[in-house]
């Protein structure tokens, strides 16, 4: 073996600092994506194939109110349900680079470990951005009526992505605790949360009891609030949560994020994944 | 020569109370230039060493110092200073070989272009040129575990942990890696070796930790460990009883400790080129063996002397 020209003694550059290094993380993932580009159409387009399934079983079936239809109720729920959606991505993905080791590789280099979370982050939420854009572009195409403004859009997307960000910690604690078994609980939970919900019924249709848990939902809150955001007709409630589901839209990701992230920032340092 | 890893009684206890002890207290020293391995079977406590070492894990008890840092005070410095290959190949399946070098590199630091070129260095240096531009997915185990030593090489390490290399490798793609593993340490990188192969360690370390349980039962090099379990000898094999009854006061007048063994058929000898020549001379024409072989004790022997059960044994209890 020859001793070639760049081949040097550690340390002779900089580590990159912790933006620089998270987004060459992200690219990571992103470079991946051309590579697999079926697979990953699928996922971004899941979100559009449960629309189509739902309005073609329940469609006609579901009474709305005067001057509403389905479509505006459904289409909305479903940009809060793809972003559930987006909690296996990042559990599969954060299981698969936690058992080949990646972690631990990257976790060996000179760079600010929360680089590679950020990363993580940065790449998750891209994934979820495609989903959505696709998300939104099919409801218009099938006759979404929505009172669009870029001031109400903005927030729309911002309480969206505030919940995403919110299961992103979720989703890194328990994949990088890394058992197969778990990685598959979280794809069978993602089902009964997004069905209790406010995203495919009314809650208020709903035995009184389960309608309240559904009101409760994380889910549901930012479907809600996304809804009035929107201008969409308001539809009977039947809780508190229901009534404040805006402010529910914030607490829950808030909450979900104050418990998540120090879970996981502390197996982090104790030198588990 | 100049020490890159010092460690004193480090050692690591999971849970909490009485939970499971990874490590007791190890310590070691590694020169620049050499190979340390640690052996032992799963669950012997490797592993454990070699994360709190590269800094993925705090010890709870004890001091080191990697590349003249340490490690729990000053990680990033240390980090500066080493990298790790773990047990499994940590590539990403979906990038190329280059794209995933390219990755590491840009990470360790190296702009666009200064990484592409390391990242063509490298894939030349460990025999993966034609491969370069293909996904990793394609590629054969041998090739992934060379990738992953390529990753680590970018920016030369003080110390290079490579944990157990070549589990799941075919014989083949076992000696390459051990190629390339003894061509960084004769450009002068010290590797830290964990392995469950005797034969592994025996073929690349300089110096050997025996590790059983968390407790390191031996150190030194492989001749030293098979040392303690005795000498090489010459076994003599015969036909039957008979002919070894007839072969055994002659060679008891060759080598006084000739002894007959369980088998009843095996007579063994002292290793040394007199007593197997005049062996010969004393039974021609009386009774010949069937066989001649001559055996060096094993590091499976030393470990089942030492440890008092064999490597395998010791991974059944730990799993």
């Amino acid at each position: 073996m020859t001793t070639t020209s760049t081949a040097h003694r550690a340390p002779v550059v900089a580590a990159p600092g912790l933006f620089t290094a998270a987004w060459i993380i992200a690219g990571r993932t992103i470079g991946s994506w051309r590579s697999q580009l079926g697979a990953v159409v699928i996922v971004w387009l899941f979100p559009v194939f449960v629309t189509l399934l739902f309005l073609g079983l329940f469609g006609g079936a579901l009474q709305v109110p005067e001057g509403t239809t389905y479509v505006d109720f459904l289409i909305p729920g479903m940009l809060a349900v793809t972003m559930l959606f987006g909690l296996e991505t990042t559990t599969l993905t954060a299981a698969a680079d936690a058992a080949r080791g990646v972690n631990d590789r990257f976790r060996t280099f000179p760079i600010n470990a929360a680089s590679i979370v950020l990363g993580r982050c940065m790449a998750d939420t891209i994934s979820s951005l495609v989903s959505l854009a696709a998300m939104v572009t099919f409801g218009l195409l099938i006759g979404w009526r929505t009172a669009l403004s870029p001031g109400s859009a903005l927030a729309a997307i911002a309480l969206l992505l505030l919940l995403r960000f919110s299961l992103l910690w979720i989703g890194l604690y328990v994949g990088y605790g890394a058992s197969v078994e778990s990685v598959a609980y979280v794809q069978v939970l993602v089902w009964p949360i997004a069905f209790f919900s406010s995203v495919f019924v009314n809650p208020a249709s709903m035995p009184a009891w389960l309608g309240t848990i559904a009101e409760f939902n994380p889910v549901s809150a930012t479907a809600t609030a996304v809804r009035e955001l929107l201008g969409e007709t308001a539809w009977p409630t039947i809780s508190v949560a229901g009534e404040f589901a805006l402010g529910l839209a914030l607490i829950w990701p808030l909450l979900l994020t104050a418990t998540f992230l120090p879970l996981k920032a502390r197996r982090f340092r104790n030198g588990g994944q | 020569m100049k020490a890159v890893i010092e460690a004193e009684a480090v050692g690591k206890t999971y849970g909490r109370g009485d939970g499971e002890v990874g490590l007791h207290r190890l310590s070691l020293e590694l020169e620049q230039g050499r190979v340390l391995a640690l052996l032992g079977p799963n669950g012997a406590g490797k592993t454990t060493a070699v994360r709190g070492l590269s800094t993925l894990l705090r010890f709870d008890r004890g001091n080191a110092r990697v590349a003249g840092y340490d490690v729990s005070a000053q990680p990033k410095q240390v980090r500066q200073r080493i990298a790790l290959v773990g047990q499994s190949a940590a590539v990403d399946e979906q990038l190329t070989a280059i794209q995933n070098l390219v990755l590491f590199a840009r990470l360790r630091g190296l702009d666009r272009s200064a990484a592409m070129r390391r990242a063509q260095e490298l894939t030349g240096q460990f025999g993966l040129t034609e491969a370069a531009t293909r996904a990793v997915q394609g590629f054969s185990g041998g090739m992934r575990r060379r990738l992953d030593v390529a990753a680590s090489m970018i920016v030369r390490p003080h110390v290079l942990f490579v944990d157990e290399p070549t589990t799941g490798l075919d014989p083949a793609a076992r000696r390459d890696l051990w190629r390339a593993l003894r061509s960084l340490v004769a450009d002068g990188t010290a590797i830290l070796l964990t392995t469950q192969y005797l034969e592994e360690a025996d073929s690349l370390a300089d110096d050997i930790i025996l590790l059983d349980r968390g407790y390191a039962v031996a150190q030194g090099s492989a001749d030293h460990l098979k040392s303690m379990v005795g000498p090489p000898v010459i076994q003599l094999h015969f036909q039957d009883e008979a002919d070894a009854h007839r072969a055994i006061p002659l060679l008891q007048d060759v080598d006084p400790s000739a002894t007959l063994d369980d088998t009843r058929t095996t007579i063994t000898l002292h290793a040394e080129a007199e007593n197997l020549t005049r062996s010969v001379q004393v039974l021609a024409g009386i009774v010949l063996p069937t066989e001649v072989t001559m055996r060096k004790p094993s590091l499976d022997e030393v470990f089942l002397t030492l440890t008092g059960h064999d490597t395998q044994a010791a991974e059944e209890k730990s799993a």
